[in-house]
């Protein structure tokens, strides 16, 4: 069982200082016997963050990642849990693999590896997967998506939506139109593409996609969430949805919040991503709706990859970036240090929504007496270079590397249970 | 000159009137009875070529032995991520045996950039993707440059796909970078993304209308048009293609006697070019083809060389 805590002077979500007490894993009001003490003097507590989108690459590319080294990628990125998508190999889409996936996350113990399910058998789009045999099984999955390929067929989307509702479920959407561009779209659709000659979405591709599915969960009353969203025509028609009463939720990526197409110029792979990094427009379009609340959440779409499925020509490369150790820092510094949000805001989009969008219990309180003491210490004065030899990820796909941030966890305890301390895994 | 030949942004214009000049002197060895020059004995250049292309590996190839270099055709057929191997390590491998000079011509855009990154031998872009074919570029340069006396103010129309088309962004690049006017031609599913901008940006102009164009127009180079863009919708029929984008006998009309007309090939006769266009006085096909050889000689001379004469 994890050591008494006592954590002193943390400022709680930016709040005035003050000491947390943790006993038996759980926060408490009085300082236990023989505690430790953990000096947060400077620093903000967060309850830990929640991670709504995270590819762990196990089963099937060990080589890439790990359910492990996932996780200790998450633990020093200051989350306690997050939610590990479907796209593995074989496919999240059957109760027993779920079940693997969560006994994975166990045996690593650093973070809570909530499995999510496919939409669809085998992510091929005809045939739903077992999704109440996988909310049945002791992984409990409640979020289900397709993610890497868009829930395309509207008859399937609609009876997805439908039937998940027997059991609180929500669909959790790659949104993108596969028919609206070619089979080797591989960047945003724009100026920069054309001249560069690479095939790319245009940002309607996700927007009408966004727009039919809103339309289906008001048909349906089902909830809808939407994965990384990337285009201010997305977040138009979600503003609209919303307003309706419309139960959808959204979700933006750090690397959509801060890095444009302009990056792809030099075709350097690490930039390609799906979906594409996006002109300077959508950014602040997106930076906006986060704040304001249209979108819910910063999720990481954490995405590694081996070295040599990035060292192809950009058309031929993988997609996909590293996110998870990073993500904080990327929102502290383009949210926080901004002063478009406070940390009180920092923690309702990467820990509090997130959590209860993915039903998550014990994750993304607000550090109260009793709750489980899960939380992230952060430094929100630390200047950070990223430097992506010293990531505990598996892979090296990362955009930030070399970049400036200012904003850092130092700390990250599970139930208690510190799991990084001083930035460094425990 | 840059170390490495992959786009036009790579030659300012000094660069292209010194690749022009020993450009006309390697013209003079086509027609000697002994094609050979001693520039580049000892010196090893790979094409290696990810796509089929009998006509610009044929070039480069004749190009490097005729400079006496060691030319190895390397066909490294589909992509490596289909077998398998990652285009780094393709690279290294054939870089490893020692090679000087590197023609590279690739399905994806963007891959001879990435290559020239991986590598310390001399990288020439022979074709990437939809991207950049600099030395296409330069050989249709040339060609006009000879036959039209100069590029200053004249009006150049490049008409067909231009959203697949790597002919069209190195030529639009290099003929404005040169003085030349420039209008491009095609349907609006065949203009690529962000047109608009990037044409006010850089300094030319489209147009949809080819019979409004063809008047003014000094030289015209038509590019190939796949048949497959047609199941991708991108116009109806083949037949519509040419009534609208085609170089038919009754356009010819249109232009001054003797304006060149240049076709970078494969030319689908009857379809973006009537053969009456392909065989008219003014048509310049073979002319490209005569020069392109002397211009990859000259560009294989100057990225290869290093100082000294020429022959």
């Amino acid at each position: 069982m994890s050591e008494p805590l006592v954590i002193t002077g943390a400022s709680v979500l930016g709040g005035e200082p003050r000491d947390l007490y943790v006993a038996d894993g759980v926060l408490v009001d009085a300082a236990p016997a023989g505690a430790r003490t953990i000096d947060a003097e400077g620093l903000v507590a967060l309850p830990g963050l929640v991670d709504l989108h995270t590819h762990l690459r196990e089963p099937g590319r060990e080589d890439a990642e790990t359910v492990l080294t996932g996780s200790r990628a998450a633990a020093v990125g200051g989350f306690t849990a997050v939610l590990a998508m479907a796209n593995t190999s074989p496919v999240t889409d059957t109760a027993e693999a779920a079940e693997r996936v969560l006994d994975l996350g166990r045996a690593a113990g650093l973070v809570d590896v909530q499995p999510v399910g496919a939409v669809t058998r085998g992510l091929e789009g005809h045939e739903l997967a077992e999704l109440g045999l996988m909310a049945r099984s002791r992984a409990r999955v409640r979020v289900f998506s397709d993610d890497g390929r868009c829930v395309h067929d509207p008859r399937v989307m609609r009876r997805a939506l439908e039937y998940v509702r027997a059991f609180g479920g929500v669909v959790s959407q790659h949104s993108q139109d596969p028919d609206l561009a070619g089979p080797s779209a591989c960047c945003h659709e724009g100026e920069l593409s054309g001249r560069l000659g690479l095939p790319g979405w245009p940002g309607i591709a996700e927007e009408t996609i966004v727009a039919r599915d809103v339309m289906l969960a008001r048909h349906t009353r089902s909830r809808l969430h939407v994965a990384h969203v990337s285009t201010a025509g997305s977040v138009e028609v979600l503003r609209w949805a919303k307003a309706q009463g419309i139960d959808v939720t959204a979700e933006v990526t750090p690397h959509h919040l801060l890095l444009t197409t302009d990056l792809v110029a030099g075709y350097d792979p690490v930039y390609k991503v799906n979906p594409p990094l996006r002109p300077d427009e959508d950014v602040h379009a997106l930076r906006e709706a986060l704040a304001d609340g249209t979108v819910d959440a910063v999720a990481t779409d954490h995405a590694p990859h081996a070295r040599h499925d990035k060292e192809h020509a950009f058309g031929d490369a993988a997609f996909g970036m590293l996110g998870l150790e990073t993500a904080l820092s990327v929102v502290s510094e383009v949210m926080v240090t901004s002063g478009a949000m406070g940390w009180a805001d920092v923690a309702r989009v990467m820990s509090q929504t997130p959590a209860r969008i993915a039903g998550l219990e014990g994750h993304g309180g607000s550090l109260a007496v009793g709750s489980p003491a899960h939380l992230a210490l952060v430094d929100p004065a630390a200047a950070v270079t990223v430097d992506r030899d010293a990531s505990v990820s598996l892979s090296r796909n990362n955009p930030w590397h070399g970049r400036r941030l200012t904003g850092a966890v130092v700390a990250t305890f599970l139930g208690g249970r510190p799991t990084v301390l001083d930035g460094a895994l425990v | 000159m840059n170390k490495h030949l992959l786009s036009v942004d790579d030659v300012t214009p000094d660069d292209v009137a010194t690749l022009f000049a020993t450009a006309v002197e390697m013209h003079d060895v086509q027609h000697r009875s002994v094609k050979k020059l001693p520039a580049l004995r000892g010196r090893t250049v790979v094409n290696l070529f990810f796509e089929d292309s009998t006509r610009t590996r044929s070039s480069f190839e004749i190009a490097g032995k005729w400079l006496s270099a060691d030319v190895i055709n390397v066909s490294a057929k589909g992509s490596s991520v289909s077998k398998g191997e990652s285009l780094r390590d393709t690279v290294l491998t054939v870089a490893a045996m020692g090679v000087d000079g590197l023609v590279i011509r690739h399905m994806a855009s963007g891959a001879a950039q990435q290559v020239s990154q991986w590598t310390d031998a001399v990288v020439v872009n022979a074709g990437d993707g939809t991207h950049e074919h600099p030395t296409q570029a330069l050989l249709d340069a040339y060609t006009l440059t000879r036959r039209l006396g100069g590029l200053e103010g004249r009006h150049v129309a490049i008409v067909g796909d231009l959203t697949h088309s790597r002919v069209f962004r190195s030529n639009v690049a290099l003929l404005t970078k040169l003085g030349a006017r420039v209008t491009v031609v095609a349907p609006p599913t065949l203009m690529p993304a962000g047109v608009t901008a990037w044409s006010e940006a850089a300094g030319f102009a489209t147009s949809y209308d080819l019979d409004a164009v063809l008047p003014t127009a000094d030289a015209v180079m038509m590019l190939r048009v796949q048949r497959e863009r047609m199941s991708g919708g991108f116009f109806p029929t083949a037949r519509e293609y040419t009534v609208g984008y085609g170089l038919t006998r009754d356009r010819l009309g249109l232009l001054r006697e003797g304006t060149p007309i240049l076709h970078p090939g494969p030319m689908n006769r009857g379809l973006e070019i009537a053969a009456d266009a392909a065989d008219a006085a003014g048509s310049a096909v073979l002319d490209q083809v005569s020069a392109g050889v002397a211009v990859r000689m000259s560009v294989l001379y100057h990225l290869l060389a290093g100082e000294g004469s020429v022959a």
